[in-house]
């Protein structure tokens, strides 16, 4: 008796383990259809001669590669400040707003259109690294240090950010000539798949890396789901919390690279504009709880491809870039309600019921 | 209640329960962890909604049906849960009022006039205005039954409602819940203390595993055979227990391991003296808020301290974060199971190897297999009842969290463990368990401080006695003078030179 | 034990809030008065102030509303954009009558109320994700409506929106040395009207404590016979409901519609809640704190514009640094008041 009640109970915890990259991959799979149904052309993918004179791929498929990885990125370090802070950081697009500001500021020096770089694109990169993790750490130390909840202590810096960027370059829209600094967001000389999804790759590795080879995964996770009892258990809640705003603030810098290598200028209020948002939602279409606690990189980093994904296919039927946002908003609406569990609980006892009057009719 | 089946996914909760309830009496509900006690409250007010099954109220044939709390109180079916179920943002007399009148509008003059009335009359030390969460626990615990007691109830339920109450709280209540059973109220007590239900039940309700054992009559079943239906097997006495475990004394040659000098936190405790020797188990012991926990918390590091040296092996070492005190060799199994013990989202194993991994440190994770082989190892070891080291731990009964909690400990492999209130909330079986495994490894030469509420679990199993009164370390007892009666005597000390 | 007491924070601490909010207010309006001068001398700078945030200081106490109960809702912003398109579009070119507009604009705020509050309440689905989801279906809905940007004519409508109510015994003497009596706007009326019956509802009615109890404690709300999800969705109904009100209130200072409306406002009615010392964890909070939150936050907008430094980006640095230095306030005189 006593066993058959814990193989019961196995089987049913598997599938409830398996259960959140589910929810990304329905929402794919069903995209993918809707597609394939609309119209086939949507896969097709054919090498190109591009402005440049580079033989690229191009294809509906791979704009969604190419544009999604700012979003994967931006998802990796979500994922993590949810789960360690039980909120979220609204100020990722203006973060990106400061951090592309720096590069540009950096590589053009006093000049606002230089011929050439003022100093290497690695240096640039680098002091916007510093920077955004700086800023990264300001919100972290509001919600770790002041204890102000992660939500309206980012508030302050989605509200500042993107003045603090126009104010870095003194409100003007420098310029890079220099064909080099475009490989980031476009494509290397030779390669044909865009770089961002090269980007994007070694971003996940490097993530995975430090997954396995420390217990970052398994700190956060504890400070996210009980804080005292990990204080407790000799953990720093405080310094976690801290650190994975440092470390969306780092994946903000990367973004932010390729955001304004893919137009090599900067726009300070359009840039990453509502990326937060999208980010956010990542996080929620791979599942995790955006209360904090247990989750799942892959699932979030599948969700930022399904956000694109859904935004392809819209800007394919010739939806207005305005009016896209409506069409998505249908989309989540359609995803959550499917995935909450309320609703979930009441499909499953409403085909359980289904079987047993099958089944006593068959009787 | 009839017939009650409720399933939770996957797990049968209850099974074909039958339970029924008389005018005027006092009814216990016993049964260990998972018995399924909380569930078939829940069921009879709303909480939860059962599947199958039928409730009915005052002789009449026709099933009551209920759906949600606000049907069960309007059927005056009200409830005190173990844990305060009130708004601490709101007033007392809000809390007492909400959710039970008609209309939009509030009377309010009337309503706090109301509410003082009530809280006089039950001799509660609280205003109608003040806020509740600037009262203590126990005034809050009390404000929830003076609400219960003011809806007209016929039937009241009190869930564990004595854990938090020292034993002069506890004497007021039954004066209370004997005062209600005269004017005809059914009440049904939740307990774990087997002196609570002598004291004022009238008849016994077992549960096991979701099913009924058993309905009996108060004179008709004595304790022991309480606790083996309890148990499911038939143990022949308490006192065994004592028999079978011999409080081991530690050698009075052997220096101390740690020792603790007039050490304060922030947690208002005065200056106390303090130490512990290889193999020795200790406890502290005093009424609830009487510092005890606060002490050992100290020594742990949980709370900050602001005076005094801790010493291991005579070398002074400094602790200002539990992780000097476990790089040390302290382990602490905290008094608050839920708050400061578990991490509900995560499965078992990584319950289990928490404190183990952060000793090791952030950039040496174990592997999978590692891990796997630790969780087993002591779920194996203590007997943890779980379905596997996925599970996650929120899933599992008190006991059974309460046992992953301590292998999280022991996996550290620590010199000193502290274990603040183990067997509070947990069955009778697990306490026995724990009992002999903390007797067990001080026998290997770990050092033990054992706080527990009840005098006689401490004295089963510790060979000396720290007594806190009023955050204030008085006295000590060891070897002959550990008894009941001393205990007491020291404990209540102070209110004897008062009066 | 430290934690506990970390959820419970005392009506006395909301009180410190409220308080330093409204003495904060009234020093930098003071200061402004003595240093900037001009300007802040005039009772109309003051009523100009009301009359620019009338919306806000509306969709603010929705937003207090929702955040006591422990929710968000960060769509209003959409559907104040919404509401003035959709009206401004139907009172222009379908010739329509200013009466309808107003039903259309409370419609569509009731619509969002209740999908929203449903979603939130009964299949509890995490507000912050549904109500950004409205965001984005209220944006991209207002320039499905119409793309460009365009001024209402519609004379009825232009005749209410210029309609001035006199505050009595308030006035000053303009450029030519005539005296003029200060004024305000219809939607001001109204949105007083708003905070006032808020206030009292919070306050005095049983809705409203339940409101409270729910943002408390929802287990507790349960267990004291609260209906909790009905109070869940009643706040988000509510708080559509105002969002729609504040719309029309909008349209009516402004008098066009454009797709870029109320841009942010959803952002400026969650920090004027803040400072006015509503917590977002739920359980706190004061239409009154809301309401000098918002007069908070748009006073040092207009200190920092009459300063002279009006280049766009010091509004936005200005703002960010008060919500930090109310946050930090809060932060501590909390900490500070636990530890005793």
């Amino acid at each position: 008796m006593a066993k058959t009640r814990t193989l019961q109970k196995k089987n049913f915890m598997d599938i409830f383990s398996g259960k959140q990259i589910l929810i990304p991959i329905v929402a794919l799979v069903l995209l993918a259809v809707f597609n394939l149904i609309a119209d086939p052309s949507f896969y097709k993918i054919t090498l190109d001669v591009n402005s440049a004179g580079n033989h690229v791929l191009s294809g509906y498929l791979i704009t969604i590669l190419d544009y999604g990885s700012e979003l994967a990125i931006l998802a990796i370090g979500m994922t993590l400040v949810t789960a360690a802070s039980g909120g979220q950081d609204i100020s990722v697009g203006a973060g990106i707003a400061i951090a592309g500001s720096v590069i540009l500021r950096v590589l053009c020096g006093t000049n606002s259109r230089p011929d050439h770089l003022q100093a290497p694109i690695i240096v640039a990169f680098l002091v916007s690294c510093v920077v955004a993790m700086l800023f990264g750490a300001f919100n972290g130390i509001l919600v770790a240090g002041f204890k102000i909840q992660p939500m309206v202590a980012t508030l302050i810096l989605y509200t500042a950010g993107r003045s603090i960027a126009a104010w870095i370059n003194n409100n003007e829209l420098p310029v890079i000539s220099d064909p080099s600094f475009g490989y980031f967001g476009g494509f290397i000389p030779g390669i044909p798949i865009p770089t961002p999804f090269f980007i994007a790759v070694a971003c996940m590795i490097v993530m995975g890396l430090v997954m396995k080879f420390t217990s970052l995964g398994l700190y956060t996770q504890a400070v996210g789901i009980n804080e005292s009892s990990s204080r407790l258990n000799g953990l720093n809640p405080a310094f976690i919390k801290f650190l994975s705003f440092v470390i969306l603030g780092l994946c903000v810098a990367v973004a932010a690279l390729i955001k304004v290598s893919r137009i090599s200028t900067i726009n300070y209020s359009v840039i990453a504009k509502d990326i937060e948002m999208d980010a956010i939602l990542a996080v929620a279409l791979g599942g995790n709880s955006l209360s904090g606690g247990k989750f799942n990189l892959p699932a979030s980093i599948l969700g930022a491809y399904v956000i694109q994904f859904l935004t392809t296919t819209l800007y394919k039927f010739n939806v207005k870039s305005e009016a896209i946002s409506a069409y998505k908003a249908i989309v989540v609406i359609i995803l959550v309600v499917i995935s909450a569990p309320v609703v979930r609980e009441k499909f499953a006892s409403f085909s359980q019921k289904m079987k047993v009057r099958n089944a006593k009719e068959v009787g | 209640m009839k017939n009650i089946h409720k399933n939770f996914t996957g797990v049968k909760a209850l099974q074909a329960v039958d339970f029924s309830l008389r005018e005027g009496e006092i009814h216990a509900l016993m049964g260990e962890n998972g018995a399924g006690k909380s569930t078939l409250i829940k069921v009879l007010t709303g909480v939860y909604e059962k599947d199958e099954g039928e409730i009915f109220l005052k002789g009449n044939d026709k099933a009551v049906a209920i759906h949600s709390p606000q049907d069960a109180q309007n059927l005056g079916i009200s409830t005190v849960y173990q844990e305060i179920t009130l708004c601490p943002n709101l007033s007392v007399a809000e809390n007492m009022f909400i959710g039970r009148t008609k209309g939009r509008m509030q009377n309010w003059k009337k309503m706090n006039a109301d509410a003082d009335r009530i809280l006089q009359s039950l001799d509660i030390p609280a205003k109608a205005t003040q806020q509740l969460a600037n009262c203590s626990i126990a005034i809050q615990q009390m404000v929830a039954i003076a609400r219960a007691v003011d809806m007209d109830c016929k039937v009241l339920i009190l869930d564990e409602p004595t854990s938090s109450l020292d034993d002069k709280e506890v004497q007021k209540l039954f004066g209370l819940m004997k005062d209600l059973r005269a004017r005809g109220v059914g009440i049904i007590f939740v307990t774990h203390f087997l002196d609570q239900v002598y004291e004022v039940c009238d008849r016994i309700t077992v549960l096991r595993d979701g099913k009924l054992v058993g309905e009996y009559e108060i004179e008709k079943l004595p304790r022991v055979q309480l606790v083996a239906k309890m148990l499911g097997k038939e143990l022949d006495d308490e006192a065994q227990i004592k028999d079978e475990t011999q409080v081991y004394h530690a050698d009075e040659n052997v220096p101390p391991v740690f020792e603790v000098e007039q050490l304060q936190s922030n947690a208002g405790i005065k200056p106390f003296d303090f130490y512990i020797r290889k193999g020795e188990v200790n406890g502290f012991t005093g009424l609830l808020g009487s510092g005890r926990s606060e002490c050992v918390r100290a020594i742990f590091g949980a709370d900050r301290i602001i005076g005094g040296k801790i010493k291991k092996n005579g070398k002074e070492i400094k602790i200002t974060k539990p992780i000097d005190a476990m790089k040390n060799g302290i382990a602490y199994l905290p008094e608050d199971r839920k708050v400061d013990g578990i991490v509900g989202d995560l499965s078992v194993r990584d319950n289990i190897i928490l404190a183990a991994q952060v000793l090791r440190g952030f950039f040496r994770p174990f592997s999978k297999a590692q891990a796997n082989k630790f969780a087993d190892e002591y779920i194996k070891l203590l007997e943890i009842k779980t379905a596997s080291a996925d599970t996650p731990i929120k899933s599992l009964s008190g006991g059974n969290q309460q046992k992953v909690i301590l292998a999280r400990w022991l996996l550290t492999h620590p010199e000193y463990l502290i274990l603040d209130e183990p067997t509070r909330g947990i069955d009778i079986g697990t306490k026995i368990e724990i009992q002999k495994l903390v007797l067990k490894l001080a026998s290997e030469g770990m050092s033990v401080t054992f706080i527990s509420s009840e005098t006689d679990e401490m004295l089963r199993t510790c060979s000396r006695l720290i007594v806190m009164r009023d955050r204030r370390k008085v006295g000590e007892i060891s070897g002959e003078d550990l008894t009941q009666s001393k205990i007491m005597d020291t404990i209540a000390g102070g209110e004897k030179k008062n009066g | 034990m430290k934690s506990k007491s970390l959820k419970k924070v005392s009506l006395s601490d909301a009180n410190l809030l409220l308080t330093i909010t409204i003495v904060v207010f009234f020093l930098m309006y003071i200061g402004a008065m003595i240093f900037e001068g001009g300007g802040f001398l005039k009772p109309q700078t003051f009523f100009n102030i009301l009359n620019a945030n009338g919306a806000l200081i509306i969709t603010a106490c929705g937003l207090s509303l929702v955040m006591i109960t422990g929710s968000i809702d960060i769509s209003v912003g959409g559907v104040v954009a919404l509401v003035s398109m959709c009206c401004a579009v139907y009172l222009d070119f379908k010739g329509g009558n200013v009466f309808v507009s107003l039903l259309i604009a409370l419609a569509i705020g009731l619509g969002f109320g209740l999908v929203q509050g449903f979603l939130v309440a009964y299949l509890d689905i995490q507000p912050f994700i549904v109500t950004l989801a409205g965001m984005f279906f209220a944006r991209g809905m207002t320039s499905i409506v119409h793309t460009d940007p365009f001024n209402v004519q519609n004379e009825a409508f232009v005749k209410l929106k210029d309609t001035r109510v006199i505050v009595p015994g308030m006035g000053s003497v303009n450029r030519i040395g005539k005296y003029v009596n200060a004024y305000v706007e219809i939607g001001v009326i109204v949105a007083i009207l708003i905070v006032v019956i808020m206030f009292v509802m919070l306050r005095w009615t049983k809705l409203g404590r339940s409101f409270y109890a729910v943002g408390g404690n929802r287990q507790s709300a349960l267990m004291l016979g609260i209906n909790v999800k009905k109070t869940r969705f009643l706040a988000h109904l509510l708080s559509g409901l105002l969002a729609g009100i504040a719309g029309y209130v909008y349209f009516l200072h402004v008098g066009s519609g454009a797709a870029t409306h109320a841009s942010g406002m959803e952002m400026n009615a969650i920090a004027s809640s803040i400072i006015g010392g509503t917590l977002l964890t739920g359980g706190v909070g004061n239409i009154i704190g809301t309401f000098f939150g918002v007069l908070s936050l748009s006073t040092i907008q207009n200190i920092v514009s009459s300063a002279g430094l009006d280049q766009a980006w010091w509004t936005g640095i200005t703002i960010a640094a008060m919500l930090c230095l109310f946050l930090v306030i809060q932060s501590v005189v909390l900490a500070r008041k636990k530890r005793k």
